[in-house]
């Protein structure tokens, strides 16, 4: 064999290896990396949201707004704009302790215990949902078991088991991951028994200072009968300054 | 010939004193019983008409779907005017309007945090007219262990329990934290004007007793309860009549396609009130039965040992040539006058001791100590108008029966062995 036919034949090997290796599925990243990826883009240093909720229940459906200033993972303050009658309602989340300010009894209270299990301002979510880590990372491992597409985007199916000692308020979830923009689309939230307790569906998607963002999202507590509750971001402001002040119980009275 | 055999019977103790004291502490032993699980058995039914089901219950379709777990949300709505209708279209219920609520009882300190919290169940009631149904079948004045009844807007009782647990008294300002109608959260402040104590355990663990139109407020419940309460001017639930209220009532105000159109509920008709009642009346009229059964065997026997143990001055009497039929006249007339004086006697001895458990009633409390029942730690007897028959029949009827079985014997024996019998 001469030498031109050897670097022929060497040709045409890798020719076919990279035939073979273009038309291969392409490997997931780890579960770990994807959930490094979602949590990058979810949590950010300081973040402030205007939103609208709508909440459908068996007597109709009744929509509240509300602006909400996040720091970090420890500290959220909250306070509704309308309608009348939830108007002037605050709530301080501070690490693992919860209060809400009601202007119509003038009085800070504490909301713990079996309390936190309760729906925030009757929606589809709790107290619980509301005062856990952000951060997927610190609660649970990850195994990637699948793809799909949702919203016409490709994504990876994920699911997620609580991490020993973590304890979350869901045992397990199965989540739907953008494989672009490492957006969760779709969640499922289980009961250690197994028992789906909440969904939450993304019904569109926007960009805010090159971080993804659910505009517009349906919320399901599996466990109450009525239609869900439909979460609407009116407006987000990423990494904006936010005043140490607003973040005390002083703040819930002002 | 009666006063002669009575006379007999007092001078010869060997033939009355052992069978009276039989049969009077066998009637004492059943008509004691009888009053005493009849007792507990109206004390169940009462406690949960007046807290839980009314002996009829108006609510909406969909609360009547979901039995106990149903939340305000599925509250009756246009109260006012439905109540005006039923009050005139069924007049022989008393109805009244009730909100059954939970949450958190939260006590501030004198800065306005939180320095107490428990959980919380309780009623809102009509509290404030003189005239109220509730104050009356609740027997809220006499329950009052601290402080006043409420008198103004927006004050409240609790359970003395609760109280002392929170460190709380009359004149304490206290927020509840409960969930609207609409699901939202709900945040109203109460003035703690007294405390009380129901005598029924459920309830004493942590209620609060409202003012209905203050919930209505807080609540956003404007117009709506959460159920009426409908209850029988004479306090007796009356079955058959409670029907034909609820088939009226459905035919005129339930509508199919409307899941929030009131419904009517008997006592028996709801959710595990029905197996319950039946349940304990079946087991109640079973044990009195199987009691009354066994005594009557007993006595019946007791005239039967009787009969028998006066074999030898039967065979005399006859010896002597006494009429048979004569001798067993005047032993059923004995056997008679026994078990009459027996049964008349051990029943007034049952229903003394019945009318003091009756009127004082016996504190069980410590037996319901975590019980979830509708039930009055107080136990008392019930003297009904079968407390007074009851006891005849194992102490009259049975008697006798014994002695004429025994007697007939009477009538088999020869006169002409009757010598050679005695002779032996």
């Amino acid at each position: 064999m001469t030498p031109r036919m050897k670097l022929l034949i060497l040709w045409l090997a890798c020719l076919t290896v990279a035939g073979v290796a273009a038309q291969a599925p392409p490997q997931p990243p780890s579960a770990d990396s994807i959930l490094k990826k979602i949590d990058e883009n979810q949590v950010a240093g300081s973040r402030i949201t205007v939103y609208e909720m709508t909440i459908r229940g068996r007597r109709g459906s009744r929509t509240m707004k509300a602006k909400s200033w996040v720091q970090g993972v420890d500290r959220a303050f909250t306070e509704y704009l309308e309608p009348a009658r939830e108007a002037g309602t605050k709530m301080l989340k501070l690490g693992d302790q919860l209060w809400t300010f009601s202007p119509s009894t003038d009085r800070t209270i504490q909301i713990a215990g079996h309390m936190l299990r309760q729906s925030v301002m009757g929606s589809d979510m709790s107290y619980e949902d509301m005062m856990e880590d952000p951060k997927l990372q610190n609660l649970y491992n990850a195994t990637v078991v699948g793809d799909g597409t949702l919203l016409e985007r490709p994504c990876w199916i994920l699911e997620l088991k609580a991490k020993p000692g973590a304890a979350p308020s869901y045992d397990s979830r199965k989540v739907w991951v953008d494989k672009e923009r490492f957006l969760p689309l779709k969640e499922e939230r289980y009961a250690t028994s197994g028992k789906l307790l909440k969904t939450t569906e993304i019904k569109s998607v926007r960009q805010y200072q090159q971080r993804w963002v659910a505009e517009r999202a349906v919320f399901v507590d599996a466990l109450k009968n009525d239609g869900g509750t439909d979460f609407v971001v009116t407006s987000v402001e990423f990494d904006a300054k936010i005043p140490d002040h607003v973040f005390s119980q002083a703040a819930l009275r002002k | 010939m009666i006063p002669f055999l009575i006379k007999g019977l007092v001078r010869d103790r060997t033939r009355s004193l052992f069978p009276a004291i039989t049969v009077i502490a066998g009637v004492v032993l059943t008509v004691f019983l009888q009053t005493y699980l009849k007792g507990i058995n109206s004390n169940m039914s009462d406690a949960s008409a007046a807290f839980s089901t009314g002996h009829l219950k108006l609510v909406s379709r969909a609360a009547a779907k979901e039995g106990e777990q149903a939340s305000n949300e599925l509250a009756v709505n246009k109260v006012a005017a439905l109540l005006e209708q039923v009050r005139q279209q069924f007049p022989q219920l008393l109805w009244t309007p009730r909100i059954r609520f939970g949450g958190l009882i939260d006590i501030p300190d004198d800065k306005g945090l939180t320095r107490a919290q428990a959980p919380i169940f309780g009623f809102g009631v009509d509290l404030l007219r003189a005239d109220s149904v509730d104050r009356q079948v609740m027997h809220i004045e006499r329950s009052i262990v601290r402080g006043r009844l409420p008198s103004a807007r927006n004050e409240v009782l609790i359970s003395d329990g609760l109280a002392n647990q929170l460190g709380i008294g009359p004149g304490t300002v206290a927020t509840l934290i409960s969930t609207t109608m609409f699901g939202s959260m709900s945040t109203s402040n109460f003035t703690i004007a007294g405390t009380v104590n129901f005598g029924v355990r459920a309830m004493d663990r942590g209620a609060m007793i409202a003012d209905i139109g203050d919930l209505q407020t807080g609540l956003d419940m404007e117009d709506s309860a959460g159920e009426i309460l409908g209850l029988f001017r004479d306090s007796l639930y009356h079955r058959a009549e409670a029907d034909a209220v609820a088939d009226a009532f459905n035919a005129r105000w339930t509508k199919g396609d409307d899941e929030f159109s009131p419904t009517a509920l008997t006592m028996h008709g709801q959710p595990g009130v029905s197996e319950l009642m039946d349940y304990i009346g079946i087991v109640t009229g079973g044990i009195i039965a199987v009691f009354a059964i066994v005594m009557s065997i007993v006595l019946w026997n007791a005239g039967l040992i009787g009969g028998l143990r006066r074999y030898g001055e039967v065979g005399l009497r006859l010896a002597f040539g006494e009429d048979k039929g004569r001798l067993y006249r005047g032993m059923l007339i004995e056997a008679v006058t026994i078990g009459l004086f027996g049964s008349i006697v051990g029943t007034i001895l049952a229903l003394l001791p019945a009318y003091w458990l009756q009127v004082h009633g016996w504190d069980l409390g410590y037996l319901f100590a975590n019980s979830s029942l509708m039930l009055n730690n107080v136990i008392r007897t019930e003297i009904t108008p079968v407390a007074f028959v009851i006891g005849f029949i194992p102490g009259l009827v049975a008697n006798v029966v014994g002695t004429a079985i025994a007697g007939i014997g009477i009538y088999k024996r020869q006169t002409a062995s009757l010598m050679k019998e005695l002779e032996a």
